[in-house]
């Protein structure tokens, strides 16, 4: 029986989505492997998130501990360190996401487990586990095989297995905390929100986003323009907000806003993950970009393959004749 | 505060055509252009403003070939004052630990308070190699950094979350921080420091020098491997709307009324 845990994710004190994700691609890997799922829930007063997850796994680990309440990278390592080397699952997954990027790599180096990040889906071929990931942007997947090894560690992308919960009741077993003191060499200090902008463009029901094809920052009125015409607001990719030529407000994505407008019109950009996770369940959505095998085309329903310089402008005058008639 | 950045050359796909090269296990590389890994590129200008803010030394490193010099010099002529790359045909093909394993052997030799490197290398998005690195020279680490702040013995360091939420902890030096692009305004070159630069020796260390032998390296030194890349298939594929561009937004804003959104 190989056993499969997955690192339960929270964040203050609400369990993250991309934990249940993580429990169905267990458990739908689990029946092609003759295993089991474990959910290792790892925080301080941890019986609301044991109850929400007992539904989704075949047996629950649950360490209550202070020093666990919000997520530490050295502290989590420790603990997942001792439960594997105890249990010594087939499989660890952990999500790819802030928490699980600082804490993925360093833990498979002191296990000396093999790691594949970004993991949108695990398949077996030929008896052994095979992640799947990409690379270059989203533009090429690729297959990570691995060497024979007491345990494999994969992290796994948000939104990679709609939520599925089983019909188990898992067993709860609850553990001792190997922690015997704070973290001395890393602390904890404090959450920050966001800082709330001008813009809420959560709340547009038309949404202009300019990415990286528009090249230069002096390029961006003609596409607020084209914004104004449809009565929209302008948004934009991660790469306009890190060059400073829009604020963070209006940056859609997985390190900014998710958004559901009715019609999402995407301007030069690529369509790589971590924007299109923030705007894929756009009602519309339409993109304007110079490369064909653009990612973005991928979750459109329209697309112009062409020079947005040209299409924007022409673009924002169709508008305009339209509505002037 | 001696500092040393890890920096890559990477292939600039973001705007380009990709192809898998026969072995299927990489792209071609014909026809495409080069440049400094991005977020490696806001990992050295923190550094440098970090050396402007408190004194200290830069010190370059990059694992590649004698095509890295480009992007190792252009380090140096922003301000790093030092560099050393690490070569030798056995490296190849080496995953996220082994890479690491690699980077650790050239560091530990040297006196650092500061290892920066950039959070996510564009051409495989590992986002592993930095913590993986902290943990083989045992000392802390933390990811997808937004903000630091020195203080005493310590790093005040902003993690960025999803959502735009920030984790601020304490972490006691010498540490390793990744870097997210846009923490800093990474800036350009000058004539005279580029000048400067092509006089400085970049130091070349194989895997002899630093003590590796080939089964700690390469795909040998691996536990993992990549391999029969492929060209994402679309699910589903956008209705592409063909002409000129007069043409295109002619037949899109007639969509766009019909769907009633103009």
């Amino acid at each position: 029986m190989k056993e499969i845990f997955v690192l339960i994710e929270h964040r203050q004190g609400k369990i993250r989505d991309v934990t249940f994700e993580m429990l169905t691609g267990a458990n739908k890997l689990a029946t092609s492997i003759d295993g089991n799922v474990t959910a290792v829930v790892c925080g301080s007063d941890v019986g609301g998130y044991v109850e929400k997850v007992a539904g989704w796994a075949h047996k629950i680990i649950a360490i209550d501990d202070s020093k666990l309440k919000d997520f530490n990278a050295d502290a989590y390592q420790q603990v997942l360190v001792s439960l594997i080397q105890a249990h010594k699952p087939y499989l660890t997954l952990i999500a790819q996401s802030g928490f699980g990027s600082d804490l993925a790599p360093s833990l498979a180096v002191e296990l000396d487990y093999p790691l594949a990040t970004d993991c949108y889906d695990l398949q077996v071929d030929g008896g052994a586990l095979v992640a799947l990931r990409q690379m270059y942007g989203g533009k090429v997947n690729a297959r990570v095989f691995f060497n024979d090894s007491p345990g494999i560690i994969c992290t796994v992308r948000a939104a990679s297995f709609p939520p599925e919960e089983s019909n188990l009741t898992a067993e709860v077993i609850k553990t001792d905390s190997p922690l015997t003191e704070e973290m001395a060499y890393r602390q904890f200090v404090e959450y920050v929100e966001a800082a709330v902008g001008d813009v809420d463009i959560t709340q547009a029901d038309i949404l202009v986003g300019v990415g990286r094809g528009i090249k230069d920052k002096d390029n961006i009125p003609m596409v607020q323009e084209l914004a104004d015409a449809l009565g929209g607001v302008l948004a934009c990719s991660r790469p306009i907000v890190d060059a400073g030529w829009l604020a963070k407000d209006r940056q859609v994505g997985s390190s900014g806003r998710t958004v559901k407008p009715k019609l999402y019109l995407a301007i030069g950009i690529s369509g790589a993950f971590q924007h299109t996770a923030g705007m894929k369940a756009a009602e519309t959505i339409i993109a304007v970009n110079k490369d064909g095998n653009a990612p973005i085309f991928g979750i459109a329903d329209y697309g112009i393959v062409g020079d947005l310089m040209k299409v924007v402008p022409a673009l924002k005058e169709k508008i305009k004749a339209l509505k002037a008639s | 505060m001696d500092m040393i950045v890890c920096i890559k050359r990477v292939p600039d796909t973001a705007e380009s055509d990709v192809k898998i090269d026969s072995s299927g296990r990489d792209i071609d590389h014909e026809g495409l252009a080069f440049t400094v890994n991005e977020a490696d590129n806001y990992a050295l200008e923190e550094a440098l403003l970090i050396k402007e803010k408190l004194g200290g030394t830069v010190t370059l490193i990059t694992m590649g070939g004698r095509e890295s010099d480009d992007t190792i010099r252009m380090g140096l002529a922003k301000g790093a004052d030092t560099a050393i790359r690490l070569d030798d045909p056995a490296f190849a093909e080496s995953d996220g630990a082994a890479t690491a394993k690699i980077i650790a052997s050239a560091i530990k030799e040297l006196q650092y308070d500061l290892i920066l490197t950039g959070c996510m290398a564009s051409d495989n998005g590992f986002t592993q190699v930095g913590p993986a690195l902290a943990e083989i020279l045992s000392i802390p680490h933390a990811a997808m950094v937004t903000k630091t702040e020195l203080k005493e013995n310590k790093v005040r360091a902003s993690r960025e979350l999803e959502g735009g939420l920030l984790e601020v902890l304490d972490i006691d030096l010498p540490a390793v921080l990744t870097i997210q692009t846009g923490i800093n305004e990474p800036r350009y070159a000058s004539i005279m420091g580029i000048a400067k630069a092509s006089k400085k020796e970049i130091a070349l260390k194989s895997m002899g020098d630093l003590g590796l032998n080939e089964n700690e390296v390469g795909q040998k030194g691996s536990k993992t491997r990549i391999d029969k890349l492929s060209l994402p298939v679309q699910d589903k594929i956008a209705e592409l709307i063909p002409g000129t561009p007069e043409e295109a937004s002619e037949k899109l804003s007639g969509i766009l009324k019909e769907r009633g959104l103009v």
